[in-house]
């Protein structure tokens, strides 16, 4: 028997690079209902961090409050900070919760920028791609004119591998397949340079031979702008591809967070155990079975008190009926579980 | 549908007059009857069998003949000329009243759905009362004030006519900014009012065509019964409505003079709402793609 490596060491030592957003206790509810609570989230600069959980489990909200697109009818507290470029070469930090309109319209598309998951209604279907891709960069006074814009969209759809970019600018979108149309999002989102790129779920609508070319496009797009990226997804294999850093979501909160590949092989939280479980295809039960979480993810508002998990975790006990302290050197690594996994080498 | 794959699209029964033409029949009927009535409005700027406004005793309440086709009215002027003429009242008063109505109906019904809930729910109150408040009642107030004239008319019909604008335009608008695209625009830094030119009132522009058309057709109808009733078009002025007005003390010695503007009435109606279906149609499945 051996003992178990030693956890890789996180944040690496030396100088951090930059945060392009930092997320610090942020909650958000409707009514008395408590949709996200107490959310730590930092992307720095060039780093690629990955956020899943199950449907309903606050994985977009996270992203629409981080833009500041949340519903009228939600209501943030916290802090969420996200430090974009300057239009002098500087910095630019807006606080999105106290941030004005005119000050979020500057940030979003130019500082922020996200890909949504359905290609097939992200693209307006009465304007040519061509001028979609173009008005993302003339909003924002990235480029000299209207004449540089458009020849800069060409180009941009010819780095995304459209074929005959000229010609795909002149397009509407029902002229385009679903992988070209995602393609066409990532050129609109990447038009700005931004710090930071969200994906939501960018490839769940798409074929999986199509997935893999516009994950690729996605991961050399922000390494070659030195972007943070948060990818949120519900695919575990995506994320183990893509990212360096996985927050686990469930019930509107944060229940693990660490390296992809600590999180992923030696998961904590049982909630994560559940999952990585779940989406083992090869892993059965002694009756053939596949793992399943049991139960199925409450309506907002409806997750137990103390840990969410515990009306579907099978190691609940009375113990769990108050909320578990975060356990972990910082936000980056760390869960929330009074009864973890517990690895043995 | 549009969730349904190709394949099993295929098996689902023909979805009515659209399926087998390609252009629906109610479009190319309601087009035709719009188009003929639009034509002879513009030949009657150049030319008319006879002179309207010229009165001929001797010929009064002639029968139809060669000479005029549709006989003459008490005035002695021919038929056709009159509806000819007339159409120009029906097709002026028409896109006028639209026109006014879209203006002020359209960026209503898209301010009502972009703005917070609560305010798009004031909006669509005052619209709604605006909507209980009768035309003719609207049309008997401008013209006390205002006095009796086409304008008038125009206007009252007009105003009338924009809660339905307002309210189909809301309806739409709230769909198309539940889209991703807008929810996309918005992350991208665009200002609301770039939205609601350039992403919203493009993907509502099909409905405003199909309401414009069935408004058309009401204001039609609406024009006829201010100029019967003598809101409308003033002596002197042919319209469809004086006509049957004119006409009315003769009803039973030359029941035509009624016969043909009542005709003629109706048609334009059925040509617009015929038109206004078969735009629906025609744009319906594309609005189906864009969910």
């Amino acid at each position: 028997m051996t003992t178990a490596p030693e956890r890789t060491a996180y944040p690496p030592p030396g100088m951090p690079p930059a945060d392009v957003v930092r997320v610090r206790d942020l909650a958000v509810v409707v009514g008395d209902k408590p949709l996200l609570v107490d959310v730590d989230l930092t992307v720095r600069r060039g780093e690629r961090v990955g956020l899943i959980g199950e449907s309903g489990s606050g994985k977009s909200l996270t992203a629409l409050a981080i833009m500041g697109l949340l519903p009228e009818e939600l209501h943030p507290s916290g802090s969420v900070v996200v430090t974009g470029q300057g239009p002098a070469g500087g910095e630019r930090v807006t606080s999105v919760l106290e941030a004005g309109e005119p000050g979020l319209a500057a940030m979003r598309g130019r500082d922020v920028a996200m890909v949504f998951q359905e290609p097939m209604t992200a693209l307006n279907p009465t304007m040519r791609v061509g001028a979609q891709v173009a008005e993302i960069m003339t909003i924002h006074g990235t480029v000299a004119d209207r004449g540089a814009a458009a020849a800069r969209a060409v180009d941009l759809l010819d780095k995304v591998g459209l074929p005959d970019p000229a010609d795909a600018a002149r397009a509407y979108p029902h002229q385009l397949s679903g992988g070209q149309r995602q393609r066409v999002v990532v050129a609109m989102a990447l038009a700005n340079d931004p710090a930071l790129l969200i994906c939501d779920e960018p490839t769940t609508a798409l074929d999986v031979t199509v997935q893999a070319l516009v994950l690729d496009l996605i991961v050399r797009g922000v390494q070659a702008r030195d972007a943070g990226l948060l990818f949120i997804t519900h695919d575990l294999a995506v994320v183990a591809s893509v990212c360096e850093r996985v927050l686990v979501m469930y019930g509107g909160r944060v229940v693990e967070a660490g390296p992809v590949l600590d999180v992923f092989t030696r998961p904590r939280h049982r909630y994560t155990r559940g999952l990585i479980g779940a989406s083992d295809l090869d892993l059965t039960r002694p009756d053939g079975g596949l793992y399943t979480i049991q139960g199925s993810v409450p309506a907002a508002g409806r997750f137990p008190a103390g840990c969410v998990f515990r009306n579907r975790c099978t190691h609940a006990t009375t113990t769990c009926e108050t909320v578990p302290e975060w356990d972990g050197p910082g936000p980056e690594d760390g869960f929330a579980c009074w009864h973890p996994v517990v690895h043995r080498g | 549908m549009s969730r349904l794959s190709r394949g099993a699209e295929a098996l689902l029964p023909p979805r009515g007059r659209r399926s087998r033409l390609g252009v629906g029949a109610t479009l190319i009927v309601g087009g035709g009857i719009v188009a003929v009535i639009a034509i002879l409005a513009v030949i009657s700027l150049v030319w008319t069998p006879f002179d309207v406004g010229e009165i001929n005793a001797a010929e009064r309440l002639a029968t139809p003949s060669t000479r005029h086709w549709l006989g003459t009215d008490k005035f002695g002027r021919d038929v056709v000329s009159l509806l000819m003429v007339g159409s120009r009242t029906t097709l002026l008063v028409g896109l006028v009243s639209v026109g006014v109505a879209a203006v002020v109906g359209v960026p209503l019904g898209i301010l009502s759905a972009m703005v917070p809930k609560w305010w798009g729910e004031v909006v669509m109150r005052a619209n709604d009362l605006l909507l209980a408040f009768p035309a003719l009642l609207l049309a008997i107030m401008l013209t006390a004030v205002h006095g009796q004239g086409v304008v008038t008319a125009m206007i009252a019909i007009g105003i009338s006519t924009i809660p339905s604008f307002a309210r189909v335009v809301r309806s739409g608008a709230i769909g198309v900014m539940k889209t991703e695209y807008v929810l996309a625009a918005r992350a991208a830094g665009r200002r609301p009012v770039a939205i609601a030119a350039r992403h919203v009132l493009p993907n509502v522009g099909s409905l405003v065509i199909v309401q414009a058309s069935v408004s058309f057709a009401i204001a039609v109808l609406a024009e006829a019964a201010l100029s019967y009733l003598g809101l409308g078009a003033p002596p002197g002025t042919p319209s469809w409505g004086r006509m049957l007005q004119e006409g009315q003390e003769l009803l039973f010695v030359a029941p035509r003079l009624e016969l043909y503007p009542g005709v003629a009435i109706a048609l334009a109606v059925l040509g617009f709402n015929l038109l206004g279906d078969g735009l629906r149609d025609r744009f319906d499945p594309r609005l189906e793609d864009r969910r």
